[in-house]
C-alpha cells in the first residue's frame, strides 16, 4: 500500500519524466500559455538556435497585457512598443504553429480567463505560463505556476521544466461566509494573515467548507493570489462544480474521453492521513470584507479599521510601513472609510470574470457613482464582455457612469494606456498594491468588486455591506 | 549564460523588505522585445525623479555603489511578478549577487537563468553583511561559489548552501535546454505512456 499524498503529490507524481539522484525532476507541462510580454525573447531564442516548439497543440498564445481596452482599438495600437510587441506575438503564433486568439478574436482576454473558458485548463494538468497569475488555474485541481521566459523557452523547446518539489502547505477556510464577504476577501484574509513570503516554498493546498462553497469563479480569485503569498501554486480539489464548468468547453473532453476523464478527476484529492509541512485555519464567518491600506499585499485590514502606525510593526517592516504610509498619503489612526478614492477599476485575471462583474452591478443598479469618480469596468475576456451585456449588467454599469471597456490587463498593471496618475487614488479588484504598479506613484487599494462598486458610488472606502442593506 | 565562479566586488545595502519585481523594473521597460539593455532603468523609479534626474540618497547613485556588483537586501526579494526583465536589468547593470533572508520563488530561479547567484543567509548574517555594506568602495566582498562562502571586508566568512544541480550548471555556463534535449528519449516515452493514460490531454 503507498503512503497517503495530497493533492500536489498526485499530480507531481503523475508528470515526472526523470528524477536524478538529487532530486531534481523532469516534470511534464500539459498546457503552455503564451502571451506577449515575456514570450519574444523566448521565441528569439528558439530562432537563433533552430529548435522547434515540441507541441505546439498544448500552446496557447493571447494578447492580453498591452492591448489598448478602447472601444476604438480596431484602429490599432498607438505606443510603438507595445504594438511591436503584439505583432511580435502575432508572428510568433503563426511561425511556430501555436494555438492564438489575436486582439480581433472575441475570445481574445486575459489570458488566464481565456485558458479556462476555452476549456484548455482541466483538473489535474500542469499548466505554466510566463506570467506569476498563473496559479489562477489551481481552481480546478491543476498544478499551475508562473515562470520565467528562459523557463518560457525551456518548456517551448522540451515539453518539460526542470523543477524541484516544493512542500505542502494547507490553507483551510472553515464554516461560511457571512453576506458581503467574498473570495477576494478569503484571499486577502489568507495573504494578510501569512505574510507574503509566508507561502514561500511551499504550494498550497485550500480547503474547507467555506472554499468548496465557492465557485469556480470564486475559486480562481482564491488560487490567482496564492502568489502574492509567495507559494509557488495554489490547488483547489476538483469536484462536481469543477466538472459542470469544465463540461461542454471547447477543448474539453467529450464522449467516452469526458468519461474516463471525469474518473480520473475523481482520484484527485488529498488522501485521509496524508502530510502537511504547514496548516493555516481561518473561520469564515470572522472575514469580514477586507482592503490594504499600504504597498504590499499583506497590508490588508477589515474595512471597519483604521490606518496602522509603523510602531505597529517590528524589523524591517517598520521601515516598510513608513514607507508604505508616506507613499500612499495616509496618517496612522485615519479611519479606512475616511479615505477619498478618485478612481475605481474592476477588472484583472483577479476579479475580471462573470460572477465579479454581477456582484459589482449588484451593488451599481440603479446608483450612480460619485461626482468626479474615475471609473472603469475591464471584462476578462471578450466572451465575459458579451455575457454581461447579454446579461444586461453592461447597462447597469453604463447608466451608473462607468467606462464599459473591452477586454485586457489593463489597469492591473498599466502596460497599456490605462493608468493612474501621480496621487490618484484607485480602489482596485486587481491583485498588487506595489508602487508605481498602476502609473508611477499611483495608489492603489485592493478590494472585491462590491467593495469597488461600493467605493465608486460613495466616493469613499466603505463597507459593501452597507449599502447591501439599502438594496434589500 | 556567463560562468559564475568567484566573485570580488562593492556590495551595496538595500535593507527595505519586500523590494518587488515592480520596484526593480517597471513595467514601461518590459515593452522591449530583447534581454539587453536595462541595467539603465534598474530601480527606475526609485532611481530618477519624473523628469529622469538622479535622486541623490538612492543607493546605487552613490559612489562607489555606482559599481556594485552585490546586492544585500532585505527579506522577500524579489517579490510579485515572473518578468524575467527583473534579473535582466540587475545583469545588464552589473550585479551578479543578490544575498537576502528569503527570496521570491520565482525570481529567485530566474537568476540562476542569467548567471546571478541569490544566497539565502540567516538574519544574523545579513545584518553582518549589511554593514559591510555601508563601508562602502575599501570594503570589497567575496562571494566563493566554488567553497560556498561570502567573505566580509575584515576577513569573517560564511558558508551558504546551494542546490547541487544549479552549481554545476552556474560554475560552467551551461543552458538547461541543452541538457533537457539530452533526456529526448525519457520524454517521448513519458508522451506514450501519458497517451494512453490520459488521453483528453
Amino acid at each position: 500500500m503507498t503512503a497517503p499524498r495530497t493533492l500536489y503529490d498526485k499530480i507531481w507524481d503523475d508528470h515526472v519524466v526523470h528524477q536524478a539522484e538529487d532530486g531534481t525532476c523532469l516534470l511534464y507541462i500539459d498546457r503552455h500559455l503564451v502571451h506577449e510580454v515575456t514570450s519574444p525573447q523566448a521565441f528569439e531564442g528558439l530562432r537563433m538556435t533552430g529548435r522547434k516548439v515540441r507541441a505546439p497543440e498544448k500552446t496557447i498564445a493571447v494578447p492580453d497585457h498591452n492591448v489598448p481596452t478602447t472601444l476604438d482599438r480596431a484602429k490599432g495600437i498607438e505606443n510603438e512598443e507595445s504594438r511591436i510587441q503584439v505583432e511580435a506575438l502575432d508572428k510568433n503564433a503563426k511561425d511556430f504553429g501555436v494555438n492564438y486568439y489575436p486582439v480581433s478574436d472575441v475570445r481574445q482576454g486575459i489570458v488566464h480567463i481565456v485558458g479556462p473558458e476555452q476549456g484548455w485548463t482541466l483538473p489535474g494538468m500542469t499548466v505554466v505560463c510566463g506570467d506569476s497569475h498563473t496559479a489562477t488555474h489551481g481552481a480546478f485541481g491543476a498544478l499551475a505556476h508562473g515562470i520565467g521566459t528562459s523557463e518560457v523557452e525551456h518548456v517551448l523547446a522540451t515539453q518539460t521544466l526542470i523543477q524541484k518539489k516544493s512542500k505542502n502547505m494547507k490553507v483551510e477556510v472553515t464554516g461560511k461566509l457571512r453576506p458581503g464577504v467574498t473570495a477576494k476577501d478569503i484571499t486577502l484574509a489568507v495573504i494578510g494573515k501569512t505574510g507574503t513570503a509566508g507561502g514561500t516554498g511551499y504550494v498550497i493546498e485550500y480547503c474547507g467548507e467555506a472554499i468548496r462553497d465557492l465557485s469556480m469563479e470564486g475559486r480562481m480569485t482564491v488560487c490567482n493570489m496564492a502568489i502574492e503569498g509567495g507559494a509557488r501554486a495554489g490547488l483547489i480539489a476538483p469536484d462536481e462544480k469543477t466538472f459542470a464548468y469544465c463540461m461542454g468547453r471547447p477543448h474539453a473532453p467529450k464522449g467516452a474521453a469526458w468519461e474516463a476523464a471525469v474518473s480520473y478527476w475523481k482520484t484527485l484529492f488529498t488522501d485521509e492521513g496524508a502530510h502537511f509541512d504547514k496548516v493555516i485555519t481561518l473561520k469564515g464567518e470572522e472575514i469580514e470584507p477586507v482592503v490594504t491600506w499600504g504597498t504590499s499585499p499583506e497590508d490588508v485590514l477589515p474595512i471597519s479599521g483604521v490606518v496602522p502606525s509603523p510602531e505597529d510593526f517590528t524589523g524591517g517592516k517598520v521601515e516598510a510601513a513608513r514607507r508604505s504610509l508616506e507613499y500612499m498619503g495616509l496618517t496612522p489612526g485615519q479611519k479606512l472609510t475616511d479615505i477619498k478614492i478618485d478612481t475605481v477599476f474592476i477588472g484583472s485575471c483577479t476579479n475580471g470574470r462573470i460572477e465579479d462583474l454581477r456582484a459589482a452591478a449588484a451593488i451599481l443598479k440603479g446608483k450612480k457613482v460619485a461626482p468626479g469618480m474615475r471609473a472603469m469596468v475591464v471584462p476578462g475576456s471578450g466572451l465575459v464582455r458579451a455575457q454581461a451585456e447579454e446579461e444586461g449588467l453592461a447597462q447597469i454599469f453604463i447608466d451608473a457612469g462607468f467606462e464599459w471597456r473591452l477586454a485586457g490587463c489593463s489597469m492591473c498593471l498599466a502596460m497599456n494606456p490605462d493608468q493612474l496618475s501621480p496621487g490618484e487614488r484607485c480602489a482596485s479588484t486587481s491583485n498588487r498594491n506595489f508602487e508605481g504598479r498602476q502609473g508611477r506613484n499611483g495608489r492603489t487599494h485592493l478590494v472585491s468588486p462590491g467593495m469597488a462598486a461600493a467605493a465608486a458610488i460613495t466616493g469613499y472606502l466603505t463597507d459593501v455591506r452597507e449599502l447591501m442593506a439599502e438594496t434589500v | 549564460m556567463d560562468k559564475f565562479t568567484k566573485l570580488t566586488g562593492i556590495a551595496a545595502p538595500m535593507p527595505l523588505v519586500n523590494i518587488d519585481t515592480d520596484m526593480i523594473i517597471p513595467k514601461q521597460f518590459l515593452k522591449t522585445i530583447q534581454r539587453s539593455g536595462l541595467g539603465k532603468n534598474l530601480f527606475d523609479e526609485m532611481r530618477y525623479t519624473q523628469d529622469g534626474a538622479e535622486i541623490a540618497d538612492f543607493v546605487l547613485n552613490k559612489e562607489p555603489y555606482r559599481k556594485a556588483e552585490i546586492i544585500i537586501a532585505g527579506d522577500n526579494f524579489g517579490c510579485g511578478s515572473s518578468r524575467e526583465h527583473a534579473p535582466w536589468a540587475l545583469l545588464d547593470f552589473g550585479i551578479r549577487c543578490v544575498i537576502s533572508t528569503s527570496f521570491a520563488d520565482i525570481f529567485y530561479n530566474n537568476c540562476f537563468k542569467n548567471g546571478i547567484l541569490p544566497i539565502v543567509m540567516p538574519q544574523e548574517v545579513v545584518d553582518v553583511l549589511m554593514e559591510d555594506a555601508r563601508k562602502g568602495g575599501n570594503a570589497r566582498m567575496v562571494v566563493d561559489l566554488e567553497a560556498q562562502t561570502v567573505s566580509t571586508s575584515d576577513g569573517q566568512s560564511f558558508a551558504f548552501s546551494v542546490d547541487p544541480f544549479r552549481k554545476h550548471c552556474l560554475l560552467n555556463g551551461l543552458d538547461d535546454i541543452g541538457l533537457t534535449l539530452e533526456k529526448a528519449t525519457a520524454i517521448d516515452s513519458f508522451e506514450a505512456k501519458a497517451k494512453t493514460l490520459r488521453p483528453w490531454i
